[in-house]
């Protein structure tokens, strides 16, 4: 349900992306989800690992900072109107999203998303009987 | 005024200023009681070297008025310029204070072949600043036509300028250049501006921006030098010989000191300038450190005048940089991000001259206790940043975040400041 999530503070300077997953890369990391948000000055490197753990402290000892967090992950039809749903049960309860990514996988599409309120989020989630995925689940995909 | 004869001058003016200062000012006082001296103990201008130094720092432990040596019904000006933790340094002036700054500045202008026929274009920021009222006192004084536009919105100096047929600018060294090049821009002929002298100050410069200024603006370009805390822009300022800048003696007692052991350096040293406020009321000063390093030249100028000359100043005996003519300590900017954060995080200013204005570039780096998982957290902390030194330096400044160990170091210590305009004139 609640996914352990890796951030990296980039700058925008060519090359810096490949150098976070050459590091990751050495230690034979599984990356399943991976987003970056970016302004005109610096983004936000967000992934999810097979070992959170691990990957953190390879990231810091090279350097990278690095923030642990939390996401939710839920499992849906990849049609968009259930993206919507899931969108719409939670701003149906003024849960806002501070941000979403998501990835395809099969004819199913994995969500991932961090709210306001995580533990309001999944309750909102469950109620509505949406699949929520656990890390262990994830990371078999 | 033949040099022997100024020396007494100035030995009767420091008797008096120390007399003024010990029984008016309780921190001189205490001072000089630590020294073991008194008002009897200074005889002539030689005696000075056994009064204690003045510090910008003991401006601060003292704010705003605890070295004020006037009942504060006496003060008829405050100007205050920015300070390290938040404290400006404040300096007040009695009425006759402001006669002897119009003085001098009308010496200023004198110098730089000012007279009432001419027209003063004064660029120079108006208000706490010292810049703008200096100069405007001393136009009047000298009878000219004063035209206080003060700093900024270069269209209007252009369109004023040609309109009001100014003859003097008075502005930073590098706003002067910003504007000559804005008034080839503009397509303007220049003979149709009479503008004939600028008196350039507030910031360093060197002998090649001079002839750039001197160039674009078919102007002479004069220097001229002054602090706050002395009295503003009228301490020292050239003649049209340009060769080093007169110091008003009789008013400001120039020495020349090492600044790590503080003795007196030989004549013609390089050394740390330091003026005691010789006819000064309000706030007058004793062994005041400038932190600007200079030298100073005795010798009889081309132009007739006695009065010792100052190189122009070669750096500073301390970390203040002078970015637009405001003072700016690294120190200021550190105390401001450790307010954010509770710790200090490495960062660099860097600062340049881009078409000719000074530019401020501040970058932070991204430590683990400021970084959440969100934009909106990134990109508020970075203009916090940027609003706070912007509001309490006065200075527009780029903040930039970056990555850790992004910023250059030296023995694990990171550089704190790297200015690129060259301007230090180091010989």
């Amino acid at each position: 349900m609640l996914i352990p999530q890796l951030s990296v503070f980039l700058e925008n300077k060519s090359g810096r992306l490949t150098e976070v997953l050459e590091v990751l890369g050495k230690e034979a990391l599984r990356i399943t989800a991976l987003s970056v948000a970016d302004t005109s000055e610096f983004g936000i490197l967000r992934l999810i690992v097979s070992d959170t753990e691990k990957a953190k402290s390879l990231l810091k000892d090279n350097h990278f900072t690095v923030n642990l967090s939390e996401v939710i992950s839920v499992m849906a039809p990849d049609e968009a109107k259930y993206y919507a749903k899931i969108l719409k049960i939670l701003s149906d309860q003024e849960i806002s999203i501070e941000y979403t990514y998501a990835f395809s996988c099969g004819s199913k599409s994995i969500i991932i998303l961090r709210c306001n309120n995580n533990g309001q989020a999944i309750k909102a989630l469950k109620d509505h009987e949406m699949e929520l995925i656990n890390a262990s689940d994830l990371y078999k995909i | 005024m033949d040099r022997n004869e100024l020396r007494k001058v100035q030995g009767e003016r420091l008797i008096e200023t120390v007399e003024r200062t010990y029984f008016n000012v309780p921190y001189y006082r205490h001072r000089m009681q630590e020294l073991g001296i008194g008002p009897e103990s200074i005889r002539s201008v030689e005696d000075i070297t056994r009064l204690p130094f003045t510090t910008k720092q003991d401006l601060r432990d003292n704010y705003p008025y605890g070295l004020f040596a006037v009942p504060l019904s006496e003060i008829v000006r405050i100007h205050a310029s920015s300070g390290t933790t938040g404290k400006p340094t404040v300096v007040g002036y009695t009425r006759n204070d402001i006669a002897t700054w119009s003085e001098v500045m009308a010496r200023t202008l004198t110098c730089a072949g000012a007279d009432k026929n001419d027209f003063i274009q004064i660029a120079y920021g108006y208000g706490l600043f010292t810049g703008g009222l200096g100069l405007h006192y001393g136009g009047e004084k000298i009878g000219a036509s004063v035209i206080p536009i003060s700093g900024g919105n270069t269209l209007r100096q252009i369109q004023l300028m040609h309109d009001f047929g100014s003859t003097v600018l008075a502005c930073t060294p590098s706003y002067a250049l910003y504007l000559a090049e804005a008034i080839i821009e503009s397509g303007i002929s220049r003979d149709e501006f009479r503008l004939r002298v600028g008196v350039f100050g507030a910031e360093p410069w060197t002998d090649n921006m001079r002839r750039e200024i001197e160039d674009k603006l078919r102007i002479k370009a004069i220097d001229i030098y002054g602090l706050s805390e002395v009295i503003g822009p009228g301490v020292a300022s050239e003649c049209l010989f340009q060769e080093g800048l007169h110091i008003n003696e009789d008013h400001f007692y120039p020495e020349i000191i090492d600044p790590e052991t503080l003795q007196v350096l030989p004549e013609g040293s390089t050394g740390e300038l330091v003026f005691t406020t010789i006819t000064k009321h309000g706030l007058p000063l004793i062994r005041y450190r400038t932190r600007d390093l200079t030298r100073l030249n005795y010798g009889r100028c081309k132009c007739g005048r006695t009065f010792v000359r100052m190189d122009k100043c070669v750096g500073r005996s301390d970390d203040m940089l002078i970015i637009r003519g405001v003072n700016l300590f690294p120190s200021q900017v550190e105390s401001i991000l450790l307010e954010m954060g509770g710790i200090t995080p490495h960062y660099q200013l860097i600062v340049d001259r881009i078409n000719n204005l000074d530019s401020l570039e501040l970058k932070v780096e991204v430590d683990e206790a400021f970084f959440l998982d969100r934009i909106s957290q990134l990109e508020g902390l970075r203009s916090k940043i940027q609003g706070t030194l912007e509001s309490y330096l006065g200075l527009g400044i780029k903040v930039t975040l970056v990555e850790p160990k992004a910023l250059e170091r030296s023995e694990g210590k990171a550089k704190r400041v790297i200015d690129k305009r060259e301007i230090q004139v180091l010989k």
